[in-house]
């Protein structure tokens, strides 16, 4: 899906935790996530830190998308 | 009699399903699950001298403590040859079966079987490093499977020469063999050439690879200004599941309004996915599909806005074909819509 969205002309970042996988398919913008079944969230925090936590993680995801690239780029911290 | 160390998942090594799929590496003496089936077309030549469980998720989410862990397990056994899977169409075991799969084959030097179908993401990223039988897509091509795996690991564990992809059933691994031909090149060619025009099938000595790339799209300029939409393979859908979307093999995607929504909550959103445990996204899908703080930076201005819709559909074991098919339906609608940049999250 995240090639067929670039292949359109849309700028697409994909967030998820098994990176090889999102190489493997073509994404070029990835953004590593936390776990499986919470790419965006940890449950072991408190609500406030959970949401600072994705937040975070969303601005990372904003910032990809306005980084010129040329090839995979996953975007650690 | 030979030896034979396998590895399996929590499902196939009976533990549990997506809830147990965070669990450590076990260490089982003998034989587990589909075990059974392979230690059976071993024929007294070589038997399971241990299994290894390990749930998908901790070893995608902790890939090289989970190898070093299972390294140092098989180690001990010094098996004749190593054994993972078959994982079918499951993206994390297979990934899991062939990174072990090419572990055990550097760090020991032990060859290795494993299985998948030709779908599953393992392939594309461990075929050169294993013996990768190509199984059907789910669990129901375990008896035709096993046997072949079996085939295969006895012939390695004996060290007899291997033959040929299409001979013994494995995937293509990109080896090249010289070998006697009956008839010169350019009769072979030629020979080809007349089937092809012909339209009749023939089949080509060196498989050309397929590499499917698209270049990175330049980047947003300005993204207080721009329109971002969210897409997910996450299975995030308003609850009750409107669309009936498939929990695996989703043969379609729903586009769901989130105009005046400002908090994905326990009552109003779930997940359709059948692919991991749900029980965190069900609690909040705002940890799959982040709107509650696209809100917030939308109210800040450090984006133009959020598109008025959202689009999910269930990535868990759906055919790459159907997969293209989404995305391309969906870029489509949001380049109409006006959409400047996506953020497409997965689990």
């Amino acid at each position: 899906m995240v090639k067929e969205i670039e292949r359109a002309g849309l700028p697409v970042v994909h967030m998820c935790t098994i990176v090889p996988i999102s190489k493997t398919v073509g994404a070029n913008r990835i953004v590593p996530t936390v776990a499986i079944p919470h790419p965006l969230g940890n449950p072991n925090l408190s609500k406030e830190d959970e949401k600072e936590l994705r937040r975070k993680l969303v601005l990372k995801a904003l910032k990809a998308l306005q980084t010129p690239i040329k090839d995979q780029t996953v975007f650690e911290d | 009699m030979m030896k034979v160390v396998h590895y399996i998942n929590q499902f196939f090594g009976q533990i549990g399903g997506e809830e147990k799929a965070d669990i450590t590496p076990q260490l089982h003496e003998g034989v587990v699950g589909p075990g059974m089936a392979l230690k059976n077309a071993f024929k007294g030549e070589a038997d399971i001298v241990a299994t290894i469980i390990c749930g998908d998720s901790y070893f995608a989410e902790h890939q090289e403590e989970a190898t070093k862990t299972i390294l140092d397990m098989i180690k001990k056994y010094n098996p004749d040859v190593f054994v993972a899977g078959p994982a079918f169409n499951a993206g994390r075991y297979g990934t899991a079966c062939g990174a072990v799969c090419k572990a055990v084959k550097e760090a020991l030097n032990i060859p290795v079987v494993t299985g998948m179908y030709i779908e599953n993401p393992g392939v594309d990223l461990y075929k050169k490093d294993a013996y990768i039988v190509l199984t059907k897509n789910s669990a129901v091509g375990m008896r035709e499977a096993v046997p072949k795996m079996a085939k295969l690991a006895l012939k390695l564990a004996k060290g007899e020469p291997m033959g040929s992809p299409q001979e013994e059933g494995y995937i293509p691994r990109g080896i090249r063999k010289n070998y006697i031909a009956d008839e010169r090149g350019s009769k072979r060619a030629v020979d080809m050439l007349v089937k092809k025009v012909n339209g009749e099938k023939f089949e080509t000595e060196f498989e050309m690879p397929s590499f499917d790339r698209v270049a990175p799209n330049p980047p947003v300029k300005d993204i207080t200004k721009a329109k971002i939409a969210l897409v997910t393979s996450g299975g995030i859908v308003p609850k009750g599941n409107p669309d009936r979307i498939e929990s695996s093999s989703a043969s379609k995607f729903g586009k769901y309004d989130i105009d005046g929504v400002y908090d994905l909550t326990e009552a109003t959103y779930e997940t359709a996915h059948g692919g991991y445990d749900p029980t965190y996204a069900n609690a909040d899908a705002d940890r799959v599909l982040p709107v509650d703080v696209l809100r917030d930076l939308e109210k800040e201005g450090k984006i133009g806005s959020l598109h008025r819709y959202y689009y999910a559909t269930v990535g868990n074991g759906t055919a790459v074909a159907s997969a293209k098919k989404f995305g391309a339906a969906i870029a489509k609608e949001l380049i109409a819509d006006g959409v400047d940049a996506v953020i497409l999250t997965s689990t």
